[in-house]
């Protein structure tokens, strides 16, 4: 028998919502395995009309955008990369569940030609659906380069599945890919693709299993399917057949329990069916090239060499940052809390006192502070989407996989601690591609303790004042130090809770691929702009209350609300170096985002100053309240303070517990604190 | 038979049996590693973690995990006829 359910099979197909079709969107999908150019496919079609939110109760990104085509209205949603449909990662239950619950009208599956049967494998799966499907062939361009030609006509006829060419970096073959699906949204029942066949010694099994249901199934999927898919041990649906069907499981589980191993066999059999499509679609076989990827490899994945060159990249990246996006914030800076405050101040000259205090001392010291931080992500997201783009950062999986041993991790965490350096809440979210869950739960707790931009804006706008010439090093000496104590609570959290058991490492190593400005460009604008709307809502928000809690019931600063709170905090504080009221304030308020530290002392100095201070001032301002030992320390602790709320929410959400958001705190108060000991007291003898 | 573990770089093996534990082996499945695959050994330094291509695609393979994966080594003079088209490969003209 076929693996899938005929077109229509079930009530409520796509056919059966044709009427509405012209006054309603479409509904496609966009599936593909990662690497594939999915996502400079994505950009290409919806630009920047894209819309980001997450998939109804999950932490799982879910991008949407709206394309016209032929006058028609199409709601392309971006499904997460996927090798397959079955091996249960968080991933592949949200693409799947969309596709059962949302019944996409058309499905378009996004290929790579250089790695042509691997990826094949998602449209064998995706074959077993009702949706009709097209295929884009992406970079045809690169496999050629390669000495490989994939003709999309011979396969197009192999599997009676539209086959078009793609080359997504140039915008080439998009309007076809469109066409084809048009063509298929207004006529489903045209679709007859040829489907992988189960093979012989497991079709009884099927059949069995197809009787044993009666045509029942758990809501919303093909009972065809679900035999299938729980032929090949897929835990979900198991799950989901024994809690909606409690009748007919026992019967089920036996005949399962039989052919536990049934799994391998029709993957077998998937494998089988895409080497006879392929056969015939390859017309030029390699030829001895030597690729750029082996040559390139040799050196990035040496376990000396690629250990060298990721310091080498790691040093680039805030070598650039540093260099050039901090004069630029230096000089916004200057023009948002000198020349615009003072405009703003003179503006407001006859209003009454509190409305110049709240615009001026409040909202622009603080928010204003916080945008001067701009170049810095522009230039940071920018050289690590570029790094992402080419393929490198799976390298550093591989290199670093025998460390991240050490701490009880395997290569794959690598990558969301990287990611870390960006914004802790999407390495998060990153760490869905690690499957155990105790390897998950342990790169969640380090990844808070990964300096992000929002940090490092923090650093390198007060390192100048606190360093002099020596800024740079000091940078270097503290993002170092910040990793070996990620290291070190590694090594540590390994030991003591999870006591030092190891996990699998299994990941794909794409080939490097020249980067796609657009792509780059679309993930810096995503960063960036999420950062300044935070800065112009949340930020504005927060730094009002800062101003307004530091200032009332006055008369002085240290007699507010917040001067209370510092200076009740104070004996702790000064325990660590940090004496005056208002650095504690700042390091409480990095709770609701990292760098708000850099606005709450921007609204408590500035204040208290008079009129016209420049930003550079403010760094020097905080400087001289501080000795050096107490400077680092304010540093150190700010770096490893607890996670911003973002991040806490995030971890809560991931690890669907509460209990581990607040392990995550406990552990970096904890550590936050003895690290701010050691460095006042130790520097403190020099 | 072997293990994978054992093949040395520039090595071809047919993979003839995978892990025992489902949630390994169904990982390996989607990743392209099958049985009855030809896996080309790109990197193997005895310990630390395995570079292979498999289905065109390359994949990084603990050494650990390689240790269960039980293969076939393809002999020398098999290896022009077995070979796949896959780009990127380092091929013994070349």
């Amino acid at each position: 028998m076929s693996e899938a359910v005929p077109p229509g099979a079930h009530d409520g197909s796509p056919a059966a919502s044709l009427d509405d079709l012209s006054t309603r969107p479409l509904n496609i999908a966009l599936a593909g395995q990662p690497n594939v150019g999915k996502s400079t496919v994505f950009n290409a079609l919806t630009g920047l009309s894209q819309h980001v939110g997450n998939w109804a109760g999950k932490t799982v990104e879910k991008k949407t955008g709206r394309v016209v085509h032929e006058g028609r209205q199409i709601e392309l949603v971006d499904l997460p990369g996927t090798y397959s449909l079955t091996s249960g990662s968080e991933d592949e239950r949200v693409a799947r569940d969309y596709l059962i619950m949302e019944r996409p009208d058309v499905v378009l599956v996004i290929l790579n030609a250089a790695s042509l049967e691997r990826n094949l494998y998602l449209v064998a799966e995706l074959l077993a659906l009702p949706y009709p499907l097209v295929i884009g062939l992406n970079m045809v361009d690169v496999a050629e380069s390669h000495g490989l030609k994939v003709d999309a006509h011979v396969l197009e006829a192999a599997l009676n599945v539209p086959v078009i060419e793609l080359v997504a970096t140039k915008g080439r073959g998009l309007s076809p890919l469109l066409d084809a699906a048009l063509r298929f949204a207004d006529q489903p029942e045209s679709f007859k693709p040829n489907r992988p066949v189960v093979r012989a010694k497991h079709r009884p099994v099927l059949d069995q299993l197809d009787e044993l249901l009666e045509g029942h199934s758990p809501e919303g999927y093909p009972p065809n399917w679900t035999a299938l898919k729980l032929l090949e041990g897929d835990a979900d649906m198991a799950a989901l057949v024994k809690h909606d069907l409690p009748d007919r499981w026992p019967a089920i589980h036996d005949v399962l329990a039989q052919h536990d191993d049934a799994y391998i066999d029709i993957a077998g059999g998937r494998y089988d069916w895409i080497a006879r499509m392929v056969r015939a679609a390859v017309v030029e076989p390699r030829r001895g090239v030597t690729a750029v990827t082996d040559r390139v490899d040799r050196v990035a994945t040496h376990p000396f060499w690629g250990l060298a060159v990721l310091l080498a990249v790691l040093a680039a990246l805030f070598g650039i940052t540093y260099t050039v996006a901090s004069p630029a914030a230096g000089a916004l800076s200057g023009l948002v809390l000198g020349t615009f405050s003072d405009f703003l101040r003179s503006a407001l000259a006859g209003a009454p006192g509190w409305v110049s205090g709240l615009l001026v001392d409040g909202i622009v010291a603080g928010a204003g502070t916080m945008l001067s931080v701009v170049p810095i992500m522009v230039v940071f997201f920018a050289v690590l989407g570029l790094l992402e783009d080419v393929g490198y950062l799976t390298r550093t999986a591989y290199v670093m996989d025998r460390y991240m041993h050490w701490i009880g991790l395997h290569g794959k965490s690598c990558v969301p601690l990287l990611l870390g350096f960006g914004c802790n809440v999407p390495a998060v979210l990153a760490t869905r591609t690690i499957e155990e869950r105790r390897s998950r739960i342990l790169t969640m707790l380090l990844t808070p303790f990964m300096p992000c931009t929002g940090r490092l804006a923090v650093l390198v706008f007060l390192a100048p004042a606190f360093f002099g010439a020596y800024a740079p090093w000091a940078l270097v000496g503290l993002i170092g130090g910040n990793l070996v104590v990620l290291a070190l609570i590694g090594l540590t959290v390994n030991q003591l809770v999870f006591k030092g058991s190891r996990s699998a490492f299994i990941m794909e190593m794409p080939l490097y691929h020249v980067p796609n400005a657009r792509t780059i460009g679309i993930y810096v604008w995503r960063n960036t702009w999420a950062f300044v709307k935070k800065a112009g809502t949340l930020i504005v928000i927060v730094s009002a209350i800062v101003w307004a809690l530091s200032t009332y019931p006055g008369p002085q600063h240290s007699d507010s609300v917040l001067g209370i709170l510092g200076r009740f905090l104070e004996p702790a504080g000064a325990l660590v170096g940090l004496g005056d009221w208002r650095l504690i304030v700042a390091l409480i308020s990095s709770f609701v985002a990292k760098e708000n530290s850099v606005a709450t002392l921007g609204v408590l100095f500035e204040s208290a100053s008079s009129v016209g201070a420049a930003g550079a001032s403010l760094a020097t301002k905080v400087a001289a309240v501080l000795t050096p030992a107490a400077a680092v320390a304010f540093l150190v602790v700010q770096m490893t303070f607890i996670p911003c709320v973002a991040t806490i929410t995030a971890i809560r959400q991931e690890t669907r517990s509460w209990g581990w958001a607040g392990v995550s705190i406990g552990l970096m108060l904890v550590v936050a604190f003895i690290l701010g000991l050691i460095v006042y007291h130790v520097g403190s003898l020099f | 038979m072997t293990w994978l573990s054992l093949m040395p770089a520039g090595s071809r093996a047919v993979v003839s049996a995978l892990p025992g534990a489902h949630g390994l082996a169904k990982r390996m499945i989607a990743l392209g590693l099958t049985p009855g695959a030809e896996v080309r050994v790109l990197q193997n330094r005895g310990r630390g973690p395995l570079l292979i291509e498999v289905h065109c695609a390359r994949l990084a393979l603990g050494w650990g995990q390689a240790a269960k994966v039980a293969v076939q080594p393809v002999a020398a003079d098999e290896v022009a006829v077995a070979s796949e088209a896959c780009p990127g490969e380092l091929s013994e003209e070349g």
